[in-house]
């Protein structure tokens, strides 16, 4: 701040406080909508204020699901995308430290080559390709399973990118004083650099957390059985019900649960998460 | 390439180490981009018991499709507007938060969760709020005249899953504006402002110029956010409708290939888009490469 | 660790599982029935589950009819098929071009040595899903024709008489302006599945042509013609009363916004599946529903022929051993007994698929107590049907559905007029058409 200027702070207050209404109402609106019941929507307009049937949805939705609209109660597909993100997260990163390692601190023949074919993924979402991705994971007979769900979400090269770019910045004094004490690379790799990446590997497992727990299209293509549902999959089977009105009540309880496990992973580990966030891209 | 001045001189090891992400990366990756080539070149009944090779029939009869040129030209229009709405909120947001001082760790943190929710829920909240029967946003517009009707105009879908998509992509830009603010030396806004530039002064000559990589580097990372990860958002207010007014290229290959169960036709848009992709990553990537300075 | 303890509770729960079913087959069932519909139909297999010991069926929801379709195609390219999947109407003739992917009911019936007399049958039911020598490729399970919904109690505010609904369409628009114009309701009318009812029903009520060669059944090589006069005027009347305020569009396909318009006393009329019922009796809780059969043009069709299905039927799939089919059926013969059909029939609106069970219908008196009830099945039986009001039977008549859906709300937007929509969606349904005789043969 250069000069004072009372009406310039009030106005950029003012501003900042506009962005959090725009931010936050959509999501008030869903707990509001959550705590209601469903005969309230049909009078033609949504409460603002929240009403008194939230422990009741909730409990519905943890507990019982809702079985006709193939959605089994929540805890159980909360369980699922948990195990999910944190299979991908880790999955992801144990990969690209390996190979972004290979590619900074070897010269080796097809170096160039092997880096082109991971990095060709970098930008490619699984939507893109989704047919043949589909028939390949079908035809090795992992429809339905964890490995199904995780192994070709984890064939991205996001991570292996950060790495690359971190490790590009570790001093080479470093190196040459490990092979000057006759240490060998993965000596190299286990006491030096792991402990380098530390915040970088916690950083990154944050940002692919999120990325695993809100994956849909894959999910909903890859399971047929009800006991692999991730959550964010399971919400699209509430609120597209044909031949009965929605259940808007019961679809944003849903909603809001779904949010809530990596909105506060965001919100408790922010520094984390936009080291993770700002880093991994630049 | 950037690399190490000196190196490990294992010939066998960084194979072993490569070896996990490429096994993954081939078999999930590479193995289906050679599938969709190939079914792209070819015309293929759905349960797959009689195919034929038909040279480069899809893709002829794809471009002579109006629902493809109609696809296209919707994508554009759908992410250059996310990626101007969003941005420029964002930016507003950024430069007020970088002006106040005690506050802001309260502010960002209110800003940066939408990241964190997944794109089919923020078309659902947005579907729920945009409801024509329910929804408080066509009730407001009712009392002021709009007949708002998503399910018919087109023009009101577009702006429906614009408007989702740009909401949940605000905490994204508006992190990297801060970060990108936050590297704006103090000293030269100072020597302005003794100059006797004001802030806004300030801000167009000194500040947005620096943010200019940044700025850049947004454009390419929003083009890609709306035409890739918004299938959930697109899914789950318009699938695609109404007449096809939001069916984006991504909604698109889902669309004709799961639920048309045209497989050559959705190969084919498979292949055209990957080729995009790799294009907007050319583009990231000859940039930051130009950038990162060692 | 996470592994592990799944690993564990897996485990768990197979055994005990296996205590109390011991050594059954498993028969996997994919379907397209949601909320009450789903209800009843868990409660069916679970009929059939406690009524012998060698057999499990296990319903799977998989979403809509389309998204179940598609997923059992690519479980089956997969090997993962389920045993019986529950195909719409107008996947049948991709299911029945798909010879080597199905297990023909008539013959897994032969092969199982199951009782099974096809003359039992309602005979549109039937009809549609024959192959070319008269032999049922799958199993009717939840067939229905569209009929009209409308709220007594509006009517009555309307000053209209609540018992006597709207017969031709030139009465539904007077009535439908008394109703808007006395304000006791916004909108007179909404309609789920523009294309099934206003398209294609619409053909077969006014003996119209919706294709050549007898709407398809006669082979590959069939052409739409549903861009006449009549669907030509019947879509430029949807148009005027949409823009008047008469008619809301409920979305595509089956019309996601419109059974709530009508739940909610917006719309007086609602057209929809007579499966619809079930939803409608438990959401209309605030108003007297009447039921009709669907209006007409009279100046094109004195007396208006049949209507024609909807609804779906259960398809065996191959790739599965011997006591799997034996279970699947048992279980159809279950699914057709009298008395099961009638509790479905009646449960959910569904038209009974047996003459047994319309007949244990009226013996126990279900019709003289639920007026309306019998709409459905008098509408489909009313007549002899030509080849025009038969049924349809197209290859990827989903992807057309989906045009005839596009072309429609291009209309509604004013982009097109009513000729020129469904010229064009014939002209794009034909390209669908060659697509699938190339594909398949």
């Amino acid at each position: 701040m250069v000069e004072n200027r009372p009406w310039l702070a009030f106005f950029t207050h003012l501003v900042l406080i506009v962005g959090v209404v725009i931010v936050v109402f959509p999501v008030y609106l869903a707990f509001v909508a959550s705590t209601h019941t469903g005969a309230d929507f049909l009078r033609g307009l949504v409460p603002l204020l929240p009403g008194l049937h939230m422990i009741e949805n909730y409990s519905k939705m943890l507990f019982d699901g809702i079985s006709t609209a193939g959605a089994p109660p929540l805890w159980r597909m909360m369980l699922n995308s948990t195990a999910i993100a944190v299979i991908i997260a880790i999955g992801k990163i144990v990969i690209s430290l390996l190979s972004a390692y290979a590619i900074v601190f070897f010269k080796f023949p097809f170096r160039l080559f092997a880096f082109w074919i991971i990095f060709i993924t970098l930008m490619l979402p699984v939507e893109v390709r989704i047919i043949p991705t589909f028939a390949v994971v079908a035809n090795l007979g992992l429809l339905n399973s964890y490995v199904g769900l995780t192994l070709p979400l984890i064939a991205s090269a996001t991570a292996t990118f950060l790495f690359r770019q971190f490790f590009l910045t570790v001093p080479d004094e470093l190196m040459e004083a490990a092979r000057v004490d006759g240490a060998g690379p993965m000596k190299f790799f286990r006491d030096i650099l792991l402990p380098l990446s530390r915040t970088n590997i916690a950083a990154l497992f944050v940002i692919l957390f999120i990325y695993g727990w809100v994956q849909y299209l894959w999910p909903l293509l890859v399971t047929t059985d009800s006991r692999y549902y991730t959550v964010v999959m399971g919400i699209k089977r509430l609120a597209a019900t044909a031949d009965a009105e929605p259940q808007w009540h019961l679809v944003m309880a849903a909603a809001v649960l779904a949010m809530l496990p990596p909105v506060l992973v965001v919100i408790f580990m922010q520094r984390l998460f936009v080291k993770g966030l700002v880093e991994t891209e630049k | 390439m950037q690399t190490k001045r000196t190196i490990f001189p294992n010939r066998v090891l960084p194979y072993f180490l490569l070896l996990p992400q490429l096994a993954v990366t081939l078999v999930f990756f590479i193995w289906p981009a050679l599938q969709a080539v190939k079914s792209s070149f070819e015309r293929e009944d759905p349960f797959g018991f009689r195919t034929t090779f038909i040279w480069l029939d899809n893709y002829t009869r794809l471009f002579a499709e109006a629902g493809y040129i109609n696809s296209l030209s919707r994508t554009a229009v759908f992410a250059v507007l996310v990626t101007l709405l969003s941005m420029s909120l964002s930016l507003i947001l950024a430069v007020a938060v970088n002006r106040v001082l005690r506050t802001n760790r309260i502010y960002t943190t209110l800003l940066v969760w939408p990241y964190a929710v997944a794109p089919v829920v923020v078309g659902i909240l947005w579907w729920f709020i945009f409801n024509p029967t329910i929804g408080i946003l066509p009730y407001m517009m009712r009392s002021v005249g709009i007949a708002w009707n998503p399910r018919v105009n087109g023009d009101h879908a577009m702006i429906l899953v614009i408007v989702a998509a740009s909401w949940k992509q605000i905490s994204y830009n508006f992190l990297f504006f801060v970060a990108g603010l936050q590297s704006v030396p103090q000293s030269l806004t100072e020597a302005a402002a003794i100059d006797g530039a004001g802030p806004f002064k300030r801000f167009w000559t000194i500040v947005f110029p620096l943010l200019s990589p940044t700025t850049f580097f947004l454009l390419i990372v929003n083009i890609n956010y709306a035409m890739f990860d918004t299938f959930g958002i697109i899914d789950a207010t318009t699938s695609g409708g109404p007449n096809q007014a939001t069916n984006v290229l991504v909604y698109k290959v889902y669309a004709d290939g799961f639920l048309g169960l045209n497989i050559g036709s959705s190969a084919a848009q498979s292949v055209i888009l990957m080729l995009i992709v790799i294009a907007l990553t050319a583009i990231q990537f000859r940039f930051i490469e130009r950038r990162v300075q060692y | 660790m996470f592994k592990t303890v799944l690993c564990l509770s897996a485990g768990m729960a197979a055994l005990v599982s296996a205590s109390t079913a011991y050594a059954q087959t498993e028969i996997s069932w994919w379907h397209a029935m949601d909320a009450e519909l789903g209800q009843k139909l868990e409660a069916i297999a679970q009929g059939f589950n406690d009524s012998q010991d060698e057999f499990t069926v296990v319903p799977t929801y998989k979403g809509s009819y389309a998204e179940t379709l598609t997923a059992a195609i690519a479980a089956f390219r997969a090997n993962e098929q389920p045993a019986i999947i529950q195909v719409f109407e107008v996947g049948t003739g991709t299911m029945m071009a798909a010879t080597g992917a199905v297990n023909p009911v008539y013959q897994l019936m032969a092969d199982a040595g199951e009782p099974w007399d096809p003359s039992g049958f309602l005979a549109p039911v039937t009809g549609y899903y024959s192959d070319t020598s008269g032999n049922i490729l799958s199993m009717p399970f939840n067939s229905s024709t569209p009929i009209m919904y409308y709220n007594k109690d509006v009517f009555e505010a309307a000053g209209l008489d609540p018992d006597v609904p709207p017969t031709t369409w030139a009465e539904l628009e007077t009535m439908g302006r008394q109703i808007v114009e006395s304000g006791a309701a916004n909108c007179a009318l909404s309609s789920a599945w523009i294309t099934w009812i206003q398209t294609e029903n619409l053909s077969a009520l006014h003996d119209k042509p919706f294709g050549t060669l007898e709407n398809g059944f006669g082979g590959l090589g069939t052409e739409f013609v549903f861009n006449d006069e009549l669907q030509v005027r019947h879509w430029d009347n949807l148009k005027k009363w949409s823009d008047e305020g008469l008619f809301q569009y409920g979305g595509p396909a089956g019309a996601a916004d419109a059974a709530p318009k009508f739940y909610s006393q917006e719309c007086a009329i609602f057209m929809n599946s007579s499966a619809g019922r079930a939803g409608v009796i438990a959401n209309a809780t605030d108003f007297e529903v009447g039921f009709a059969p669907l209006p007409y043009y009279d100046d094109v069709i004195e007396e208006p022929k049949n209507s024609i299905i909807g609804g779906a039927t259960l398809w065996a799939l191959n790739g599965k051993d011997a006591q799997v089919y034996n279970g699947v059926a048992k279980f159809f013969t279950y699914l057709s007994s009298p008395e099961v059909q009638a509790q479905w029939h009646q449960d959910t609106g569904y038209l009974p698929i047996t003459n047994a069970a319309y007949e244990l219908g009226q013996e126990q008196g279900y019709y003289a107590e639920n007026p309306g009830s019998d709409i459905a099945i008098n509408q489909i039986t009313r007549g002899t049907p030509s080849a025009n009001s038969k049924g349809i039977r197209f290859g990827n008549l989903t992807q057309v559905r989906a045009i005839v859906d596009e072309e429609f709300e291009a209309l509604l937007a004013g982009s097109k007029t009513a000729q020129e929509a469904l010229d064009a969606a014939v002209e794009r349904g034909n390209q669908i058409l060659r697509d699938f005789e190339a594909a398949n043969s």
